[in-house]
């Protein structure tokens, strides 16, 4: 079977849990590549290992249970044996619970790829007093039988030689089970059928497609039509069969099956196992008397939340204060690469580079916060907690068409205030429910995450200031209860024809992770999701560049910036003074060098802490040059030892302090104007009718569609359009925006932060939204409803609360009373039963 | 009677299985055939889900799931 340099390829299957991914860790060292099924969210991970001077490729099927076509993981897993048909089969089994193992090895053993059957987790055996013949045991099924302890890489070359010898000589013996007397004629009927067809038995494995037929699979139906040219005859005679199997049985052929598989194991496990000891209590039955007890479980559960959502977010997000300046510093290395900086007019191979860094390094300075995340949700995963979660939680979900498993999701998107929503994404991928995983990733997004967090804090410091606890907790909670409506609706909707797996869950018992697999599982995850991300961020973000900065402002109107930009530089020169030597040394070119200079002090000036690093950096900015150093030192230096006082330099500094201020002003009323003129400006204005119903005016809504390339912006682009007037005193943005806005009431301010609670996704997490749906329409449909809904949320309560003459506090309060008994309500809809 | 009908820590031996496609398939692979022995362990904090015992490992089902089970108090 082996030949030289064939790819050869060995799958890995087994149930869920049995030690799959951990065996094939053991065979490759760990070098593997993982990859998504397309289409779906089932994760492929591939590798490789060298047996003598073959390469072997090794496959790390989803944990199933059974190989119905029922479940996603089921089909994936079936249709790989099927249509690629690897070499061989090694079927991972949980020697611990042998003999519910047993039930997918005969699956696997009948569709007729040479088998090794793994006893992998052989010291849990061990543990529970249980004595496996597997000498015995080979003989019963007709396969070599290798013990392992996986995470701990015993039997690794054991298993290696059994690979070797199973591709030379294949299978043995194949095993059969005696489906009984009823059933078996019939499956001989339809093997030999199926075996007229060549285009069937050269493909596939006849008897294992006799049983699946007799089992009413659809899939096995669907091939049976597509393969065959008299499929429909095929068809015709399995009914008849499967109908009058039923009528002489008086049972269903899929029940005469199963029955007949698991008594088959129960035969295999009575002659080949010993069980040495009664176990008593197991240290899983004490730990769950707690873990899952009335009263101690929930609060168990909340505090389990609580400290994933301290260690991930809040301490994550310390983190990032410390690998922020890595990225800053990354980002002033490009700079200052890129062509420099104008006076009033950056070069276009400038800002648009600085703009789409900006975009990236925005989303990869979450990364910290990911690393902790994925390694507490492998903790969750691997020790079994999650399924208690979903255990305790479940009953209050399923009312609003979600799962006991969107508890995860939602806390990392920001269920208390402050998360992500692309990790909260990804963690969906857990679950098993295809329609409560596709709500939940819907409604992660609505979640409050950390960029919302400053506009809210902006906003409720303006308009709320006398109640900023109340707001705060307001926002936090109408998420949910908003949430939680959507999810119903979703699923009561557009969600209705999706398959609603049933709730039958096995509690694995407890297990202590191993740091190397919690790592190894965290790493993997991340570095995924950078992979994805990026590449499309940059994309993506330099079109939103595209749309805020053009078309740009008209010839005659740049002529009026420049003709002001002269002007201030005119009075720069008139202020320092005649026969001022510094003013000469600033003439031309050198202004905008100067300029440079002058930021990169103030810059290092504000990360300096002690007295050491202050005394550093101006050595550094003395030696860089120091006529310039003498400017930014206001005149006051130091030459061999002796304190000078230059009043030129001084004067000098202080008509430049000026220029900048003006400088920086006439920046940002062209940058304004730039983006009021932009097509992004228009949309704004032109969207002002109709949003001016909740509240909204041109501003606000050019702040609110920028903030769609990421919400960090959102503030940023506030204070863009509430830039302070000319006058010298320094203004909060908050101080700006009241100013500004006379107009404006907490009724305002509450419709617009409601509809930033209802913001739609950034483009990172819509992207993630994509790669977890599997499709594009869904990613467009998470973009588009939050709008929609949003929007009709503020016109309610703004225009709502003008028409009742009612106060935005009073409103608040209102809203929230109308959106509980709204919840409520919707929580009370049953769905109609199938 | 079903099993979403016994109460904590009582055993039961399964009759039959009341259901066909997906749901019906999913308990048999988990082991629901008639002859099985089950006990429950615990009911959830709100009562729904229940936690069973049988053949060694603990499993969950909703109630909706568990009355789809016919069984025989032991
Ligand atoms: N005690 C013990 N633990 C093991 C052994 N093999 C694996 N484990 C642990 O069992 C847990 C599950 O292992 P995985 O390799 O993730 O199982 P899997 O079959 O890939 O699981 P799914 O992909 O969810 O189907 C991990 O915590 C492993 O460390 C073993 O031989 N003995
Ligand atoms: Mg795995």
């Amino acid at each position: 079977m082996s030949n030289g340099s064939t790819k050869i390829m060995v799958a890995l299957a087994g149930q869920p849990n049995s030690g799959k991914s951990t065996i094939f860790n053991m065979l490759t060292g760990a070098r593997q590549h993982v990859a998504n099924y397309p289409g779906v969210t089932v994760e492929k991970k591939t590798g490789s290992f060298r047996l003598k001077e073959d390469r072997i490729e090794i496959i790390d099927l989803p944990g199933t249970h059974s190989l119905t076509s029922y479940t996603q993981e089921e089909r994936i897993a079936r249709d790989f044996l099927l249509n690629e048909r690897p070499a061989v089969v090694v079927d991972v089994v949980d020697a611990s619970n042998l003999e519910r193992n047993l039930y997918l090895t005969f699956q696997l053993a009948e569709m007729g790829i040479p088998l090794i059957v793994n006893l992998n987790m052989t010291d849990v055996a061990e543990k529970r007093g249980l004595k496996i013949d597997s000498e015995k045991l080979s003989r019963e099924i007709g396969a070599p039988v290798v013990s392992t302890v996986g995470n701990r890489s015993r039997g690794k070359d054991e298993l290696k030689k059994a690979i070797e010898m199973t591709l030379k000589n294949g299978q043995v013996t194949p095993f059969r089970i005696d489906y009984g007397e009823a059933m078996e004629p019939a499956l001989s009927l339809l093997e030999k059928h199926l075996s007229g067809d060549p285009d069937l038995s050269e493909r596939y494995p006849l008897r294992w497609l006799a049983i699946k037929l007799m089992e009413n699979d659809p899939e096995a139906q669907k091939l049976i039509r597509e393969c065959s040219k008299n499929g429909d005859e095929l068809l015709k005679l399995v009914k008849e069969e499967r109908n009058a199997f039923v009528n002489d049985q008086k049972t269903s052929s899929q029940k005469v099956i199963a029955v007949a598989r698991h008594r088959t194991a129960e035969g295999i496990v009575e002659t080949s196992v010993t069980c040495e000891k009664k176990t008593g209590k197991t240290l899983t039955d004490k730990i769950d008397q707690a873990a899952c007890n009335r009263y101690l479980g929930p609060v168990i559960l909340a505090a389990t939340i609580y400290l994933m959502y301290e260690l991930a977010i809040v301490q994550g997000y310390k983190i990032t204060e410390y690998t922020w300046p890595l990225l800053a510093g990354f980002r002033d290395i490009v700079a200052s690469l890129l062509p420099s900086e104008g006076f009033i007019f950056d070069p276009f191979f400038r800002s648009m580079p600085i703009w789409v860094i900006d975009g990236t390094i925005a989303v990869l300075n979450y990364v910290p916060i990911f690393l902790i995340l994925f390694a507490l949700i492998a903790i969750l995963e691997d020790t079994g907690y999650m399924a208690r979660m979903a255990f305790i939680l479940d009953r209050i979900f399923r009312h609003f068409g979600l799962h006991g498993q969107s508890i995860l999701p939602m806390v990392l998107g920001g269920l208390f205030v402050g998360g992500c929503a692309i990790p909260g994404v990804m963690a969906c991928r857990a679950m098993k429910d295809e329609k409560a995983r596709m709500a939940t990733i819907m409604i992660v997004p609505l979640m409050n995450c950390l960029a919302k967090i400053p506009f809210y804090v902006l906003l409720i410091g303006i308009f709320f200031a006398g109640c900023k606890g109340v707001a705060m907790f307001f926002i936090s909670t109408i998420t949910i209860i908003i949430a939680l409506g959507v999810a119903k609706g979703l699923s009561l909707t557009v969600l209705r024809s999706r398959p609603n797996a049933p709730f039958v869950m096995e509690m694995p018992p407890y297990h202590m992770p191993t740091f190397q697999g919690i790592m190894r599982r965290s790493l993997e995850r991340t570095w995924l999701f950078i992979k994805k991300i990026i590449t499309i961020v940059i994309v993506v973000s330099a079109i939103v560049y595209l749309l805020i900065y053009f078309p740009g402002i008209s010839e005659k109107r740049n002529a009026y910036y420049s003709d002001r930009a002269d002007q201030i530089q005119k009075e720069f020169f008139k202020e320092t003074g005649a026969n001022n030597p510094y003013a000469d040394l600033l003439a031309g070119d050198n202004l905008s060098k100067f300029a440079g200079y002058w930021m990169d002090y103030k810059k290092a000036k504000m990360g300096a802490g002690k007295k050491d690093a202050k005394e550093a950096i101006d050595k550094k900015f003395r030696e860089r040059n120091f006529a310039f150093f003498k400017i930014v030192k206001k005149g006051k230096y130091e030459v061999d030892g002796e304190i000078i006082k230059d009043k030129h330099a001084m004067k000098t500094y202080k008509a430049y302090k000026k220029l900048d201020k003006e400088r920086n002003g006439l920046r940002r009323e062209r940058r304004e104007e730039t983006i009021i003129s932009s097509f992004m400006g228009r949309a704004g204005r032109f969207l002002e009718p109709v949003t001016r119903w909740a509240g909204f005016n041109w501003r606000v809504n050019i702040a609110l569609i920028s903030s769609f390339a990421a919400k960090e912006n959102s503030v940023a682009t506030l204070g863009g359009i509430y830039q302070s007037s000319q006058e010298d005193k320094e203004e909060t943005l908050e101080q700006r925006i009241k100013k500004k806005e006379t107009s404006w009431t907490a009724l305002h301010a509450l419709a617009i932060v409601l509809f930033m609670a209802m913001y739609p996704p950034c483009i990172a997490t819509l992207l993630m939204v994509r790669v977890e749906t599997g499709s594009t329409k869904w990613m467009l449909f998470a973009a588009f409803y939050p709008i929609v809904l949003g929007f009709i949320i503020s016109i309610f309560v703004f225009t709502g609360g003008n028409l009742l003459g009612l106060s935005g506090f009073q409103v608040m309060i209102l809203f929230y009373l109308l959106a509980i008994v709204f919840l409520v309500s919707m929580g009370l809809i049953k769905k109609e039963s199938e | 009677m079903t099993l979403d009908e016994i109460k904590q820590d009582q055993e039961c031996e399964v009759v039959d299985i009341n259901f066909e496609g997906m749901v019906g398939q999913r308990l048999l692979d988990m082991g629901f055939i008639p002859g099985t022995r089950i006990k429950v362990v615990r009911n959830a904090p709100l009562v729904d889900p229940v936690e069973f015992l049988m053949k060694g490992y603990h499993i969950s089902l909703r109630h909706s799931e568990a009355k789809l089970v016919e069984v025989t108090l032991l």
